[in-house]
C-alpha cells in the first residue's frame, strides 16, 4: 500500500532532510554581539562566511529528535545481534555514573583528590581478576579491538624479551574467528595462519597440531566460538601452544556465556579482553563509549601497559610508567571512567551468584530460541553435537531450507524490520553460508523471546508459501525501502556536496 | 588448454607460458554481488596456496589463493572500475591475475573441469 502525504511525513514519523539541505547561513541559534575594536587577523580574516548550515535552537533539536525516531535501540526492543551481547543497560548504572566525584573528574586532578575513583578502579580490577582467574589487568583499552591490540602487543613484548620476536611471527587463527583477530595480529606485525574447523564447527585439533612449531607466536581463539559452540579441546589447545613456546590470546567477546561459571585462567588463557559494554552491561555505540580491559596471565603480567593502580600506606597511587620492555600506554589517560563505574555497579548489584546466573540465563535463553526455531530453520552443526545438543549464548541458523524459493538470509533480515525488530547478525560467521546468528542475552523475558520466535516462524512459513515475493522486496513499513547495497558499495557517496556552491560563495 | 580448478574455487588457464587465474563461476555465485577486488602488485612472487587477492562482496570479504606458485605478470585493472565482471564473466573477462609459473607442470596437479564439477556437486 502506498499512501502519499502532502508533507512527506508518514503519520507521526517526520520526513527530515540532511542538515545541510534545510539550514540557512542567515540563521543562527546563538546571537553574539559583533566583536569590539579592529580585527587583528589581517590577511587571515575570513573573506566569506563558512558554508555551514545555520539552524535555530528548536530546528536543531527537532532535526536530531526526528532522526532519532528512525533509530532502533535496546531500550526499544529485543536486539538479537549475535556476538554483540545487546543486553539491557540497568538504570542503576546510570545513577552511579552521574554521582559527583565520578562524573566531574578531570584526569589531571591531583590523585589526593581522586582517591574514590582510584578505589573504584582498584575494586573493578579485583573483580575482573577474580572472575577470570588471571594475574594482572590493564583497564585502559577503549573497546574490544583495542583490547586485542593491547593483548597482542604484550605477547610481542614477551617474545622480544625472550629474544624470539624475529623468529616467532606466525599467529594461528581459527577460520571462524571474529575479523578483528587476524586484523589485530597483522597490525602487531604477525603473519596470520588459519586453522580449519571440523564438521562440528570446532577447531580442528589435528590441523592445529600440524601447524605448531618454533615459529608460532600465539593462537587467538574465541570461546565459545563464533558459531555459539563451546570449544571442548580448549585446555589441550592451551597446553599444546604453551609446550610449543607460544601464548594463548582469548577473544573475550563471548565471555557473557562463561562469566561466573568458568575462569579463563583455568583454561590456560594468557591474555583476554573483556568488553564491559557486552558482559557488564555498559551501553554500546551511541549510548556511550565501549571499554575493553585486558587481563593477563603470570607469564604476560610483566608486559602489561601503564597506568597501574597500587596501594601504599592505605592510599591509592597511579604507576604512570610501564616496566622495562613492557607495552607503554594504550591511551593518554586512564580509559573510560564512566564505564568503570557502570560495570562495577553491575557487578556489585548482581554479586558473584548473580553473575553466574547471568551466564546460565543467557545460555538458557539462546537454547530456548534454538529449540523453538530448529523445526523451521536449518541449524548448522545441529546446534551442537547430536540432535538435542545445546548451543551456548547464541543460536546459529542458516537459509538452506529456503533455497528453492530463492529466499535468503538478507530477506529474513529485511522482513524483521517490517516486524519491528533489528535483524540478527547476518552472513557471519563466514564458515556458514547464509548464516543468521541470534544472541538474545539473559535480559529478555520468555514472553519477549516467544514474540520474536513467533515472528521468525511466521517468516519461515511465508518463505515456503505463496507469499515469499513479499520478503524479497521487504522492508515495506520501515522509513526507507530496500537499499541498493551493491551500488552503495560500488559507487559510494561518502559526503554531501553543495548543489548551490555559487550562491554560497556570492554571499 | 582447458581450465584447471582448485578446491578453493580458483581456476587457471595456461596461455603460452602464462597462467591466467580467476575465481570460478560457482564461487562468484556464492559470494553474491562483488563490490571490490584487491589485486597484488606486478612482479610479486607468490607461493602456491598463499594469499593472492581479496574479493569483497556485499556479504563478505574472502581471500583468493594462488593455485600455483609464480610471479605476477599482469593484473586485471578493469576490475577496479567494474568489479561486476567477476559476477558476469567469472571465468573469462573477470580474471584476476596473470602469473608466470615457477614450474610449468604445476597446473596439471589441479582438478580438471569435470572433476571440479563433481566436487562442486558434492558441496550441495
Amino acid at each position: 500500500m502506498t499512501y502519499e502525504t502532502t508533507s512527506g511525513n508518514r503519520g507521526l514519523l517526520q520526513a527530515e532532510p540532511l542538515i545541510f539541505e534545510h539550514g540557512s547561513i542567515a540563521r543562527t541559534g546563538v546571537d553574539l554581539a559583533a566583536p569590539k575594536g579592529a580585527s587583528r587577523l589581517g590577511a587571515l580574516a575570513r573573506k566569506a562566511p563558512l558554508p555551514l548550515p545555520g539552524l535555530s535552537e528548536p530546528e536543531a533539536v527537532r532535526h536530531y529528535v526526528r532522526l532519532s525516531q528512525r533509530n532502533y535501540a535496546i531500550d526499544l526492543g529485543l536486539f538479537p545481534l549475535g556476538s554483540c551481547t545487546m543486553k539491557h543497560n540497568p538504570r542503576l548504572n546510570e545513577r552511579a555514573a552521574r554521582m559527583e566525584g565520578f562524573s566531574d573528574l578531570h584526569p589531571l586532578q591531583p590523585i589526593s583528590t581522586t582517591q574514590g575513583a582510584l578505589a573504584l578502579m582498584h575494586e573493578l580490577s579485583h573483580w575482573l581478576l577474580e572472575l577470570t582467574g588471571l594475574e594482572a589487568v590493564a583497564l585502559s583499552p577503549k573497546a574490544g579491538a583495542h583490547g586485542e591490540f593491547c593483548g597482542m602487543l604484550a605477547i610481542r613484548a614477551a617474545l622480544a624479551a625472550r629474544g624470539e620476536i624475529n623468529k616467532r611471527l606466525r599467529v594461528l587463527v581459527p577460520e571462524s574467528a571474529h575479523g578483528t583477530n587476524p586484523a589485530t595480529a597483522v597490525a602487531c606485525g604477525f603473519i596470520v595462519d588459519e586453522v580449519p574447523a571440523t564438521e562440528q564447527g570446532r577447531v580442528d585439533l589435528v590441523a592445529f597440531k600440524a601447524k605448531l612449531g618454533d615459529d608460532v607466536a600465539a593462537i587467538m581463539l574465541t570461546n565459545p566460538n563464533t558459531c555459539g559452540l563451546f570449544e571442548p579441546d580448549v585446555k589441550e589447545i592451551a597446553d599444546l601452544i604453551h609446550a610449543a613456546g607460544g601464548y594463548f590470546y582469548c577473544d573475550g567477546a563471548n565471555y557473557n556465556a562463561l562469566v561466573g561459571r568458568v575462569r579463563p585462567g583455568d583454561l590456560g588463557v594468557d591474555a583476554m579482553h573483556i568488553n564491559l559494554h557486552k558482559t557488564f552491561s555498559t551501553p554500546h555505540g551511541g549510548g556511550g563509549p565501549g571499554a575493553g580491559p585486558v587481563v593477563f596471565s603470570k607469564a604476560l603480567a610483566p608486559f602489561a601497559p601503564a597506568p597501574k593502580i597500587v596501594t601504599r600506606d592505605g592510599a591509592f597511587e597511579l604507576v604512570e610508567r610501564a616496566g622495562e620492555g613492557a607495552v607503554g600506554r594504550m591511551c593518554a589517560f586512564h580509559g573510560q571512567m564512566g564505564m568503570y563505574v557502570r560495570a562495577l555497579t553491575y557487578m556489585l548489584s548482581h554479586g558473584s551468584d548473580g553473575l553466574r546466573q547471568v551466564a546460565e540465563d543467557a545460555v538458557l535463553n539462546a537454547n530456548y530460541l534454538l529449540a523453538r526455531l530448529k523445526p523451521h530453520f536449518n541449524a548448522p552443526f545441529g546446534g551442537g553435537e547430536g540432535e538435542h545438543a545445546p548451543c551456548m549464548h547464541e543460536a546459529l541458523l542458516d537459509d538452506t531450507r529456503f533455497k528453492a524459493q530463492g529466499v535468503e538470509t538478507i530477506d529474513f533480515a529485511k522482513s524483521l524490520l517490517d516486524e519491528g525488530y533489528h535483524p540478527m547478525t547476518t552472513y557471519f560467521p563466514l564458515v556458514v553460508h547464509g548464516a543468521m546468528l541470534i544472541e538474545p542475552t539473559e535480559t529478555e523475558s520468555k514472553a519477549e523471546l516467544d514474540r520474536f520466535a513467533d515472528v521468525m516462524i511466521a517468516l519461515a512459513k511465508r518463505a515456503l508459501g505463496n507469499d515469499s515475493a513479499r520478503m524479497k522486496t521487504a522492508p515495506h513499513l520501515a522509513p526507507m525501502r530496500r537499499l541498493d547495497e551493491t551500488r552503495a558499495a560500488r559507487q559510494p557517496k561518502l559526503r554531501w556536496k553543495p548543489t548551490e556552491a555559487a550562491s554560497i560563495a556570492a554571499e | 588448454m582447458s581450465k584447471r580448478y582448485t578446491k578453493d574455487h580458483e581456476w587457471v588457464r595456461m596461455e603460452g607460458d602464462v597462467a591466467i587465474v580467476g575465481i570460478s563461476a560457482y564461487a562468484a555465485e556464492q559470494l553474491g554481488d562483488v563490490v571490490y577486488v584487491e589485486l597484488p602488485g606486478v612482479n610479486k612472487e607468490i607461493a602456491r596456496g598463499a594469499d593472492m587477492a581479496v574479493v569483497e562482496s556485499a556479504k563478505a570479504a574472502s581471500d583468493v589463493y594462488a593455485p600455483i606458485a609464480g610471479s605476477v605478470v599482469e593484473v586485471n585493472e578493469a576490475l577496479n572500475e567494474m568489479p561486476q565482471l567477476v559476477n558476469e564473466q567469472a571465468e573469462k573477462d573477470g580474471w584476476f591475475v596473470k602469473l608466470r609459473p615457477t614450474n610449468n607442470t604445476d597446473v596439471l596437479n589441479l582438478m580438471s573441469e569435470a572433476e571440479y564439477a563433481e566436487y562442486v556437486k558434492g558441496l550441495g
